[in-house]
């Protein structure tokens, strides 16, 4: 964002540009009583002023069009001005080719504001040209690979273009680059739910995938919440999978106590309990032996959570002792 | 393992009482200083600007400092006769968010009356697109924000019949992620802000059943960092306003006690300032009315008396709602 101060030593307030002298700007109206008191710097008055003024008078010009450009540049957050700069766009049928360029240096330098992001979706629209987009959205994850107003665009972009066709190559090196990426991650279901599809080839390939990366960080909310997300689309399950299983026990038996691990076998022992297909390795009693290990010791902060979960392990077991002794009937 | 977390640590010397009569000051004098670089930047937001402060101030019994009449008088001259829809100051183009902010305001001080109610529920119910999703202004970007802005203005309003219900309900839903959270669109990443809008808009519409409620609330839990305070996503600095996105969300989930209430009530209070009162985002960062509201709404959340009780799902405090006779659904357990 930039400086109310006026710094810039060649600038020349629009009250002394000649060609500005036909318009009287307009200060800023609080009502009648005004509830606060603004004090704006005097480039700021001075802009606003005329911006006020060729916004009441409606009116679509060249000079207009570049106000708003001065208007912008002190506060890009100002939906008002953006809005009145696609009018007059709109009523120029100005060449837009040369605004891509002007919102994209916009973008550089307030990345997390919501107008300027929509401008550039508005101008996609218009133009239904995206040519530009993977390439102005991959620079600004560069810069933040977790700004949620540039994936949002991209997803956009992607979705309304079919633009998919490179999109896990890139999701892969944001990966790479940072295993926690929980946008990458999310990124990557989202290639998947909309593009590549859930087929069982794809899901052991997502499933690999996951786990060579969680071996490599264990302690990964990321990593964990999206295995969880592409074992939604096996028909197996949690714990029918023999890699997942067989490589959360090697983590376990290896001394592995990530919380996420835990969760996860917790999650396991649920799933199998509720499916009726408990065994030596998912049970109530490995479940309850868990939880009482996150609470005291692993997760300690979320430890009244463990205790919910506990205390509902500790309920099943009960009813499944009832069930083995075939008193289900006669208690209920 | 832990050395890799986003996190901050507390320092000994940072406030450790609730400061109320500092923060009081600190927002009836906010907006008087007309040296206020901050000021001439919050014109383009100055409807909720006002929401913040007088909000806070409500829940601290302290709104007879804001100048009440004034600001309804600054309401009415910011409705736009033609959409219906308000904006955040005078001139500015109708947007949901001020237009909700706007019937927050009147809400709290009984004065739905001040404006044109018609033209409100005109404006919303315009914005509802075919999906149900809703527009945030006539330039169409879509968010679940404003699906929440609706919904939370329309019962306000005693005028849910205006919008398709089960369609705003069925987008809230399509915005649900593998992770059991909400993102601003469908396929979005889950993000706390976003997963209090969703949740807020399901407790409205009395349609919590719809949600993963244990799998949710465990993701909201996973945000609480070892200082005790709360981030938005995984990975990410713990900031104040999430004290009140993720508890929020866990209150109408019936789950707040989930979270380790002692260390997230240490972590608001550090972000006090003790000299300038106010909260800020983060222990030591510049305050502001939005973050001192969701400071202390959360602080009420966790269950502090001498802050009125507010409401979860409003963010409006708790009198307000029964009188309204509204009662959003809270999960039971």
């Amino acid at each position: 964002m930039s400086d109310c101060s006026d710094h810039d030593p060649n600038w020349v307030p629009y009250k002394e540009r000649p060609e500005w002298n036909d318009v009287t700007p307009i200060p800023e109206n609080d009502g009648p009583n005004p509830v606060v008191v603004i004090a704006h710097s005097e480039k700021f008055e001075d802009v606003y002023g005329y911006f006020r003024s060729v916004l009441q008078r409606n009116e679509k010009s060249k000079r207009a069009l570049h106000l708003t450009k001065d208007a912008v540049e002190l506060n890009p957050a100002n939906y008002t001005v953006w809005q009145y700069r696609r009018d007059i766009l709109k009523t120029l049928n100005t060449n837009l080719q040369s605004e891509f360029a002007y919102v994209e240096s916009v973008i550089k330098q307030s990345p997390k504001n919501y107008q300027v992001w929509h401008h550039r979706r508005v101008l996609v629209e218009w133009l239904q040209d995206a040519s530009l987009e993977l390439e102005l959205t991959k620079d600004a994850l560069e810069q933040d690979p977790k700004n949620y107003h540039a994936w949002q665009h991209r997803q956009w972009v992607i979705k309304t273009f079919g633009l998919y066709s490179q999109e896990m190559e890139f999701v892969d090196i944001l990966i790479t680059e940072d295993v926690r990426n929980n946008s990458a991650w999310n990124q990557r279901y989202f290639v998947l739910n909309n593009h590549l599809g859930w087929s069982d080839l794809n899901v052991q390939k997502e499933i690999c995938y996951t786990l060579e990366k969680i071996k490599f960080v264990k302690n990964n909310e990321s990593a964990w919440n999206y295995l969880r997300g592409i074992l939604l689309h096996d028909k197996r399950g949690l714990c029918g999978n023999a890699v997942v299983s067989s490589f959360c026990e090697d983590l376990y038996k290896n001394k592995c106590r990530s919380p996420y691990l835990l969760a996860f076998i917790i999650d396991m022992c649920d799933e199998a309990i509720k499916k009726d297909e408990t065994n030596c390795l998912y049970n109530p009693e490995r479940a309850i032996e868990l939880c009482e290990a996150l609470a005291s010791k692993y997760d300690k902060i979320r430890t009244k959570y463990w205790n919910y979960l506990l205390e509902r392990f500790r309920k099943c077991r009960g009813e499944q002792i009832i069930n083995s002794n075939g008193l289900m009937d006669e208690i209920e | 393992m832990s050395f890799t977390t986003k996190d901050v640590v507390l320092k000994e010397d940072r406030p450790k009482s609730l400061l109320l009569q500092k923060h009081s000051d600190y927002l009836a004098s906010y907006g008087l200083n007309k040296d206020d670089y901050e000021y001439c930047m919050t014109e383009y937001l100055r409807m909720s600007g006002i929401y913040w402060s007088l909000t806070a101030m409500e829940l601290m019994d302290q709104s007879s400092r804001m100048p009440k009449e004034e600001i309804i008088e600054f309401i009415k001259s910011c409705q736009d006769s033609e959409s219906g829809g308000i904006s955040a100051s005078i001139n500015h183009d109708p947007h949901m968010l001020y237009t909700l902010s706007a019937v927050q305001v009147l809400a709290m001080y009984d004065r739905l009356d001040a404006i044109d109610v018609e033209g409100v529920v005109r404006f919303v119910a315009s914005m509802q697109q075919e999906d149900g999703s809703f527009y945030g202004d006539k330039w169409g970007e879509v968010d679940t924000r404003f699906s929440f802005c609706a919904v939370m203005c329309l019962s306000l309003l005693h005028r849910m019949e205006d919008i398709n219900v089960n369609k705003a309900v069925d987008f809230v839903l399509s915005c649900m992620n593998f992770d059991g959270g909400f993102g601003s669109k469908p396929g979005s990443e889950s993000h706390a802000g976003l997963i209090y809008c969703c949740v807020g808009t399901l407790s409205i519409c009395k349609r919590m059943d719809a949600l993963h409620a244990d799998e949710l609330a465990w993701w909201l839990c996973e945000r609480q960092l070892p200082s005790g305070g709360l981030n938005g996503r995984p990975e990410k600095l713990p900031d104040l306003c999430y004290s009140w996105w993720v508890m929020s969300s866990l209150s109408m989930l019936n789950r707040i006690h989930w979270v380790d209430k002692k260390s997230l009530e240490q972590f608001i209070l550090a972000c006090q300032d003790a000299e300038t009162g106010g909260f800020s985002d983060r222990p030591g960062d510049i305050t502001d009315p939005f973050h001192t509201l969701f400071g202390l709404a959360g602080l009420s959340l966790l269950g502090n008396t001498s802050i009125k009780a507010v409401n979860p799902t409003y963010c409006m405090p708790q009198e307000t709602i029964d009188k309204l006779k509204l009662e959003p659904q809270i999960l039971h357990i």
